[in-house]
């Protein structure tokens, strides 16, 4: 394979809504194009985690290059890369987007414009996108696809008169996109014979050929045994392979500009290529990297102990195995008085705190405790020292604390007008600071400057539900500034539970602490005895919840025959209690480590 | 003799030894399901081949006696089902099996549950004629709404009548009842109670009515037509109980069995003292000492597919299994804690071949729900009986 002309390659990403039918039209494309036989198709092809399959979500880039003859008679090469889509992720999607020329923004014609879609579509219109707008599920009797044309030039501001009508399931009209992708999309730019200049969209690990990078070739040439260079981190490497997506990996002799295609080179861990970085020549460099590249960092992080402790070594291993393929998620190992020894992990928020625990348990086959999320600190001690403290446990005595800082974001929320009242109430709540407000067709776009700490803390459910899922949500760190925190201990039986201590601000510390005491009560069974539950701060209760005790648990009749029976209700009462965190002599329920922090406050 | 001095010569001659052997009979029909049971029994329609049983019985004991030879069957027990509903020619040929396989203590004890009908009253005297000496009657309820809620097919007079001919008939005998039923309250309760006392039988089994899976009274529950008493009120009754029947000199010897003392049932003794019993009969189980192994046993639970099994094979047993010394141990833990005499440490830490967890234990003596008597025997307190369950589950885990 060599490069084709580059008048002649087409890149694109589609955006769209969870449920819009990405995923179905991504499927359809490749089906038409002969991408993969029949019998290789399988439903959500570029979905390849299970995880992404079940959840909807996309957490890797993926892309796949589709050969196409277009009615003009001419070959095309059409890069479609599938982007995450997700707020954690909104950096990935900015650079899968800026791989591109354009996108296809898919609507479904029954649901009409949703909040997701949003501000996925702005990304692409800052990365001067042409957008072609597509209609899908056109086949539905609810579909109303003239009232959606209208919603979209509405509240998006673009011309949707030439919108592609299409249904993904049936296959109707699908040829169209692929012409408007080669008819009004247009092709890139880049100078063949200049040096080397690549965006590095996105890595991953494979167990036979060490990482795996996609790339976006701007200018130049890129072959094997090339020498490059990752400009962000000064490392560089031999090229030992490039090629394409077909969605299979297909070997190439060379990659031009325009094209989208993956490199190895011996690269061991995906931590050492960052989303974002420029890939340039060794002996010829560039000067100038491409603009945009950020290192991700952690903001949100919490403990993960094994619920069994003797699990503790194969925890070890699988962290270690993710983060190969996870760069952007962080560990250290941590000991906890309850939980013992566990890793400390900072993710790039919730989700994906979500995701990564998810596949430690399903992947790894573990079973995990989650401790409260918890964002980064920067403390100044009485005697001068700085300090960062991202776990509550290691909050030095106040007595020594001069000042605490705290990380603040920089939200953008768009709402349809109805929700503007709780959207806005939710904000205040948590002790938001308004920047700006202003309409975007009949959505209220408002801008929020909010401490990070009440955002790791169940912000997005509680967004999500004051705005039943039309609000969408976005947002960059900004600075530290001084809090008002205090440490918020959580007493079970009398017994401070380390796992679930956490720094609250001062004015929200009793309204927080009295509902996760509430929560508790519901999720920790009862005993034979009644077990108080406090919240404190330093000896000062603020809050408490008592658990009654049991009253009465007795099998009335057991004979001979109902031991073998009584027997098995005893192992499974075993194997629940190996579910079960001691602490004194309360056992708590693994699942109320993450249900009592989602609390509704 | 005071009663005093009889319950201790009486405890003494059981504890001293092992537990004895019984010998556990299952006759597996009833004339009507009643809604809340979920024991293997069976309503017929068309008369029971009595005599074909009576030789499949006869099949499974001496393969039963081939398995544990020698042990001197100190208690036989019919259970059901409905066993009064045997003909006592029946009873006879099954009683006249276990003694051709077995030696039979001088003072065995020969159970037999009964419904207390009165045409089943009419069979006592052949029942005893036939080498049954202690009855148990399905009284229920004193209160005929209750025995038609129950699905019972007595009246309470007429179980009294049948009670009056057992007291008659039979050495000993005991009765059954059921509350927290339904709207009881604990006044009606103690009423009720009391007036079963004044029958003054020397044993009582009286029982919470649990909501089992897969019965009538299940599907009601969860549809919300049923409404028992919650833990509240249900701990009321518990609690009502202990002291009605304590007062009356017939204080709770197991979980829901009070008698006078040294009039326990010692067959059940066997079952929650963890002795040695043979169970023969559809779905019946069974604990052999065999060599050094501990072997659970249980038979097809399908009367007509276990008549076929037995006569094909020679025996019903579908499960027959080793126990490994932790499921010894569970059970030791599980039956013997239901007594009010509790268990020896020692056997514990002899059948697990590890002691249990002294600081789980230290624990729960100090929350008051368990305590360890002069002989250094573990024993459930009298507040924690009501919560035994959760008790056996924190020592066992």
């Amino acid at each position: 394979m060599t490069a084709v002309p580059i008048e002649n390659v087409r890149n694109f990403a589609i955006i769209a809504h969870i449920d819009h039918g990405k995923s179905t039209l991504a499927d359809r494309l490749i089906q038409l194009t002969g991408g993969l036989p029949e019998r290789e198709m399988v439903e959500q092809v570029l979905d390849s985690m299970d995880i992404e399959r079940e959840r909807g979500i996309t957490i890797k880039a993926q892309t796949v290059r589709l050969s196409y003859r277009a009615r003009d008679g001419k070959d095309y090469v059409l890069n479609l890369i599938d982007t995450p889509g997700h707020v954690d992720f909104a950096y990935e999607v900015n650079r899968s987007l800026a791989a591109c020329e354009g996108s296809l923004l898919v609507v479904d014609a029954s649901q009409g414009v949703e909040a997701q879609t949003l501000a996925n579509v702005y990304q692409a219109i800052d990365n001067n996108h042409e957008i072609v707008p597509v209609l899908n599920k056109i086949d539905l009797p609810a579909a109303e696809p003239a009232k959606v044309k209208q919603q979209i030039e509405d509240v998006i501001g673009l011309d949707a008169s030439h919108a592609v009508e299409i249904s993904a399931k049936t296959g109707l009209n699908v040829p169209e996109v692929l012409e408007a992708i080669v008819t009004r999309l247009p092709p890139p730019k880049g100078d063949r014979d200049a040096p080397l200049k690549a965006l590095l969209v996105d890595s991953w690990y494979d167990a036979y050929l060490g990482v795996i990078v996609l790339i976006r070739i701007v200018d130049g040439t890129l072959k094997p045994h090339q020498r490059i260079r990752l400009m962000g981190t000064h490392a560089s490497y031999e090229i030992d392979r490039v090629g394409v997506f077909t969605p299979k990996m297909q070997d190439a002799e060379v990659l031009g500009p325009g094209e989208i295609g993956f490199l190895t080179a011996s690269i061991k861990e995906v931590a050492d290529t960052r989303v974002g970085d420029t890939i340039t020549d060794e002996r010829k460099p560039v000067a100038e990297p491409l603009p945009g590249f950020r290192p991700a960092i952690p903001v949100v992080f919490c403990g993960l102990f094994p619920a069994d402790a003797a699990d503790f070594e194969a925890l070890r291993a699988a962290v270690s195995r993710l983060r190969l393929n996870d760069a952007s998620f962080t560990y250290e190992m941590e000991t906890s008085a309850a939980l013992g020894f566990g890793f400390r992990c900072g993710f790039l928020g919730l989700l994906h705190l979500e995701i990564v625990q998810e596949r430690l348990e399903r992947e790894f086959n573990l079973n995990l405790i989650a401790t409260a999320p918890s964002v980064i600190y920067k403390m100044r001690l009485t005697n001068g020292e700085e300090i960062e403290i991202h776990n509550p446990v290691d909050m030095p005595d106040v007595v020594r604390i001069a000042e605490i800082r705290e990380p603040w974001i920089r939200a953008t929320i768009l709402t349809p007008d109805e929700y503007l009242g709780g959207v806005l109430k939710l904000c205040q709540d948590r002790r938001g600071e308004q920047a700006d407000l202003n309409y975007v067709g009949s959505r209220a776009m408002v801008i929020y400057d909010l401490p990070l700490n009440e955002v790791v803390f169940d912000f997005y459910d509680r967004l999500k539900s004051v705005s039943k899922g039309y609000a969408s949500f976005d947002y960059h760190l900004t600075d530290f500034r001084p809090a008002d925190l205090v440490k918020m201990s959580i007493l079970v039986n009398g017994e401070p539970v380390d796992a679930l201590s956490m720094l609250v601000h001062k004015a929200r510390a009793e309204v927080r602490g009295r509902a996760m005491c509430e929560k508790l009560k519901e999720l920790i069974p009862p005993h034979m005895f009644q077990i108080p539950i406090q919240a404190a701060i330093g000896a000062k209760i603020i809050a408490r919840e008592t658990v009654r005790a049991l009253r009465k648990d007795v099998t009335a009749k057991c004979y001979g025959g109902d031991v073998t029976r009584k027997r098995k209700l005893l192992d499974k009462q075993k194997e629940g209690k190996k579910r079960m965190r001691q602490f004194g002599k309360v056992e708590i329920p693994q699942e109320a480590f993450i249900a009592a922090l989602k609390v509704d406050v | 003799m005071t009663d005093a001095e009889a319950a201790t010569i009486a405890r003494a001659s059981i504890d001293a030894a092992a537990p004895g052997f019984g010998v556990y009979v299952h006759w597996p029909f009833c004339l009507s399901k009643c809604p809340y049971c979920d024991f293997n029994s069976h309503v017929r329609h068309a008369a029971i081949d009595e005599a074909r049983f009576v030789r499949a019985f006869c099949s499974e004991i001496a393969h039963a006696a081939a398995r544990a030879p020698g042990r001197t069957v100190s208690t036989i027990f019919f259970g059901g089902g409905t066993p009064s509903l045997m003909a006592p020619q029946t009873a006879g040929a099954i009683l006249d099996a276990i003694a051709r396989h077995w030696p039979i203590a001088p003072d065995v004890e020969v159970t037999l549950e009964a419904n207390p009908t009165s045409v089943e009253a009419t069979r006592f005297r052949a029942l005893r004629a036939a080498g049954v000496n202690r009855v148990s009657l399905g009284v229920q309820s004193l209160d005929d709404a209750a025995l038609a809620q129950l699905g019972r097919l007595h009246s309470a007079r007429e179980a009294l009548e049948a009670v009056a001919v057992a007291r008659e008939t039979f050495e000993r005998f005991s009765f059954d009842l059921i509350y927290a039923r339904p709207e009881q309250t604990p006044d009606a309760w103690r009423t009720e109670l009391d007036r079963a006392l004044d029958e003054n039988s020397e044993h009582l089994s009286l029982y919470q009515l649990t909501i089992e899976a897969d019965t009538p009274f299940a599907t009601l529950h969860a549809a919300g037509k049923l409404r028992i008493p919650d833990p509240d009120a249900a701990r009321a009754l518990y609690d009502a109980t202990q002291e009605v029947t304590a007062a009356r000199g017939l204080p709770a010897y197991e979980v829901s069995n009070h008698a006078r003392p040294g009039a326990e049932c010692r067959h059940n003794l066997i079952y929650w003292r963890y002795g040695e019993y043979a169970g023969v009969g559809p779905g019946a189980h069974g604990r052999l000492q065999v060599d050094r192994a501990r072997i659970a046993t249980a038979t097809e639970k399908h009367p007509e597919r276990w008549l076929l099994r037995v006569e094909s094979r020679g025996h019903g047993l579908v499960v027959e299994e080793t126990l490994s010394r932790e499921e010894q141990a569970d059970e030791l833990l599980l039956m013997g804690l239901r007594l009010t005499e509790g268990i020896d440490p020692a056997r514990f830490a002899a059948t697990a071949g590890r002691p249990l967890d002294a600081s789980r234990i230290a624990d729960l003596c100090a929350q008051h729900l368990l305590e360890i008597d002069d002989c250094g025997r573990l024993r459930v307190t009298p507040a924690g009986f009501p919560l035994l369950d959760a008790v056996v589950a924190d020592l066992a885990a």
